[in-house]
């Protein structure tokens, strides 16, 4: 069985009090719980401040690029999957950059867990405003307030159908953990956007701010609703709910391929024997 | 024996289906063939054609004099009429079809509709009349277009099947009978040549190099591998993913690749615009990849449908940063199957993006080979896993080592972890921010794998005089019509062709020394499909040799045979 030292990685270079660190305790915790060693598992990240997340873990990493993590995810995934597959990324990285390649990989329902690092700012630019920046913010780049509506990905995925929608907050651990246990462990693309607060540059949505506001999902929530997830999802500002906001049990594309039915993609060697017949066809 | 048909008409009739089909038949006959097409960026309407020549002799360019014209339209008979051979050249057409009737003894009316539905039993057919027909011109037997129609309608069942055999006969047998003014005579058939076009050629040398993984975003004029590989994909085990653009379709592949198989992408110049962030992070994080690009006249949107040579450039420079990267540019589908090979080994060899770039005329013309040759392939596997991974006691993904090359593990297959970073990175994988490490890594990634790739680069071709006055130098998919024009050249002229299809790194003189024939030329010449002679600005750069002449085309169509005789007699 894994043991948290198995999950040692280096020294985090995330500004002290960082909700990330949160999020990289409780990620180690979820995994070792779960009995994943790290070599079963493969962690892909972006650009930001989450981008570099798997390097504070030992797992195999692809570091990407900034809003690619989900199409690199997806090849791995597709290519073999055996190996659970996270990507791990920010909201400028996933909602901002690589906002196209959200939407087609929950239309795919690709067995891909993306744990969003939300901290409604760009971190690692130095505070500029990022699509889940609440309008009126005001950064050096946007002088007279966000002007934008605010995206919520939450209301986003259940839109779209996301086979797994789930909300955490970095300063709830426990709660979170028993989050991403389930995203890991529901089959589909599953989607677990994560409010973190930047101690740095983010001096609206503090740990104090969301502490006043989010509240856990009753458990009597039937999250298999998808009307009811619609109304729970827009809910935000004096009260935010997390927890599974959303799943449904849809077929996930690695079941859907019929060359990998029976096993892994990189598991099977090329078999060239029957090239003299196919060259036949161009006869 | 060399002839050529040209079909011409509107987008929807059907002229591919004739054109395909007639190919075919004379491929089986033991024909040389070269077919090149020339269609619109439209579904339906517009004027498209597709052209067929067919010889007893080598054939690999097309001509401007054509034989026998197929009108499936009036605007046909309006553009390609002058085109006709003054002795012999026939157009045929259905003068109720086209409602205008032509008294001219080069006209030939034949009721390809009426024909179609009297025989057929539907007017769907007349074009396996128009075909039937062309056959009966030539004087050739139907055998072997039978044949083709059982293979190519067997699964619709026999109604089909005889409705079509009886269309072909009518068209073949009125012909036969009608055309008095026929004067072609057909070669006695010999053995079935191989028929296949340049972007058929692509995808069969991935799915031979054992390619797993494709992804892409659809765009003329790549999308064919796409069609091609995903048909494949069932036998060969093949994943084929379409893309939501060509961002995607780069990272997938390069997912994929890092997953532990061979994946490739494919597209034009305005998706690889889009690809070119990911071509620098293949570099970086060491990734192999094979990237079929597409050229087609540009900027921006340009000539969707039409041919280019103008993205050799782009290829060569595109991408933030300093990395090795190779560029081939076949000049026929043979040499398209065996690059795409030799392409898929350096990527998996030497850990390295490779290119082969293409364009509309290579990717939709057809030509005969007598076969290609599997054992000839080269399938080496390179990557690291199963007990030889597992048995290593320590595993560094960017291990600095004498080649250059890290070994290549396959991640999840041991309890060694595979780490890597589009940031500078350590041995391991890991970000870094040091000087000596970033130093070492780029003589690893750079230095150290250059002249070794460089090496595995073969010179150009020569063809012709062995100690020429004259030497006409190109690349890619002018092969054809170049070496074409040598054999059509008075035999006192001393002339050669230098032919690059292995352009990048650009080939040394170790194996050939081919700057010795250009420097003893008195004349050399460089023929290319673009307005700037972009290949000539490589051959300056990388040697310092300044061709004396160019001759460019850049309206975006192929050069054709006559003309590209006449532009050399120009300069000669």
């Amino acid at each position: 069985m894994p043991t948290l030292d198995d999950y040692k990685g280096k020294t985090p270079a995330w500004c002290p009090g960082c909700g990330n660190f949160g999020i990289l305790k409780t990620f180690k915790d979820a995994v070792v719980e779960l009995g994943i060693e790290p070599h079963q598992l493969t962690v892909v990240s972006g650009i930001g401040q989450a981008g570099k997340f798997p390097h504070y873990i030992k797992c195999n990493t692809f570091n990407g690029l900034h809003g690619r993590t989900l199409p690199v995810a997806t090849g791995i995934s597709l290519a073999n999957h055996d190996m659970l597959v996270i990507a791990v990324a920010g909201d400028g990285d996933c909602y901002g950059e690589g906002g196209n390649h959200l939407n087609h990989a929950i239309r795919r329902n690709i067995n891909v867990k993306l744990f969003v690092h939300d901290n409604q700012i760009y971190g690692l630019t130095k505070g500029q405003a990022s699509p889940t920046s609440m309008e009126g913010m005001k950064t050096k780049n946007q002088p007279f307030g966000v002007f934008s509506e605010q995206l919520n990905p939450m209301a986003l995925a259940v839109a779209l159908d996301c086979s797994f929608v789930a909300r955490g907050f970095a300063g709830d651990m426990e709660h979170l953990k028993g989050v991403m246990k389930e995203a890991i462990n529901h089959k589909g693309f599953s989607l677990v956007d994560i409010l973190q607060p930047c101690v740095t540059f983010n001096k609206i949505n503090t740990y104090e701010w969301y502490r006043q506001r989010v509240y856990h999902i009753e458990p009597e929530y039937n999250s298999e609703d998808r009307v009811s997830a619609f109304q729970r999802s827009l809910e935000w500002g004096d009260r935010i709910p997390i927890g599974i906001i959303y799943r449904n049990n849809r077929q996930m594309l690695e079941e859907r391929i019929p060359v990998i039915m029976d096993k892994p993609l990189v598991k099977q060697l090329p078999d060239l024997s029957k090239l003299e017949t196919t060259l036949k066809e161009f006869y | 024996m060399d002839y050529t048909i040209k079909i011409g008409g509107e987008a929807g009739q059907g002229i591919q289906t004739i054109g395909d089909t007639l190919a075919r038949v004379f491929s089986r006959s033991g024909y040389h063939v070269f077919t090149h097409q020339d269609y619109e960026s439209r579904i339906r309407g517009g004027h498209n054609f597709f052209q067929i020549r067919f010889s007893d002799k080598p054939v690999m360019s097309s001509r401007i004099k054509i034989d026998i014209l197929v009108a499936l339209d009036k605007e046909s008979i309006t553009l390609h009429e002058k085109e006709l051979l003054s002795d012999n050249g026939l157009i045929i057409y259905d003068s109720s079809a086209l409602k205008q009737k032509h008294e001219n003894q080069r006209f030939l009316d034949i009721p390809f509709v009426n024909l179609a539905a009297e025989h057929g039993g539907s007017k769907i057919m007349a074009n396996t009349v128009a075909t039937g027909a062309v056959l009966g011109m030539i004087g050739m037997e139907l055998a072997i277009l039978l044949g083709i129609i059982k293979d190519t309608f067997g699964k619709k069942g026999e109604d089909i099947i005889k409705a079509n055999v009886n269309a072909a006969v009518a068209g073949h047998d009125f012909s036969a009978k009608q055309c008095i003014t026929c004067s072609f005579s057909a070669a006695p058939l010999a053995k079935p040549r191989m028929l296949i076009a340049g972007i058929d050629s692509i995808g069969l040398g991935a799915v031979a190099s054992g390619c797993k993984f494709y992804s892409a975003y659809p765009m003329t004029p790549s999308t064919g591998i796409m069609n091609y590989i995903a048909g494949k994909g069932e036998e060969y085990g093949i994943i084929v993913e379409q893309a939501e653009d060509e961002i995607a379709a780069i990272n997938m592949a390069l997912g994929a690749s890092f997953a532990g198989v061979r994946a490739m992408t494919g597209t034009a110049g305005g998706g690889f615009a889009l690809m070119v962030e990911g071509l620098s992070l293949a570099a970086m994080t060491e990734t192999p990849i094979v990237i079929a690009l597409g050229q087609r006249p540009a900027p921006a949107t340009g000539f969707p449908t039409r041919t280019e040579q103008a993205d050799l450039n782009f290829a060569l420079y595109t991408s933030h940063g300093e990395f090795p990267r190779v560029i081939f540019a076949p000049g026929t589908p043979e040499q398209a199957f065996y690059l795409t090979n030799k392409a898929f080994d350096l990527a998996e060899k030497y850990q390295i993006p490779v290119i082969i770039m293409f364009d509309t005329y290579l990717s939709d013309s057809e030509w005969t080979f007598d076969g290609f040759d599997v054992s000839k392939l080269r399938n080496t596997e390179y990557r690291l896993r199963g007990e030889a991974l597992q048995k290593l006691s320590e595993y560094k993904r960017h291990a600095f080592t004498e080649s250059g090359v890290s070994p290549l593990a396959i991640p999840g297959e041991s309890r060694h972890l595979v780490v890597t970073d589009s940031d500078e990175h350590d041995e391991e994988g890991h970000i870094v921010e040091d000087a000596e490490t970033r130093i070492e890594m780029v003589n690893k990634r750079l230095f150290k794998k250059l002249p070794l790739i460089r090496q595995e680069i073969e010179p150009p071709v020569l063809y012709g005089d062995s100690k020429p006055d004259i030497v006409v130098a190109g690349w890619g998919s002018n092969y054809g019509v170049m070496r074409e024009c040598l054999d059509t050249l008075p035999k006192n002229v001393k002339i050669a062709m230098l032919h690059f299809s292995e352009i990048y790194p650009f080939p040394s003189m170790d194996k050939f020394d081919y700057m010795k024939v250009l420097n003893n030329a008195k004349l050399t010449i460089c023929i290319e499909n673009n307005a700037t002679g972009q290949f000539a600005r490589l051959m300056r750069a990388e040697t310092g040799f300044e061709f004396k002449a160019s001759i460019n085309r850049f309206d975006g169509r192929p050069f054709l045979l006559e003309e590209l005789v006449e532009r050399i007699k120009q300069k000669i």
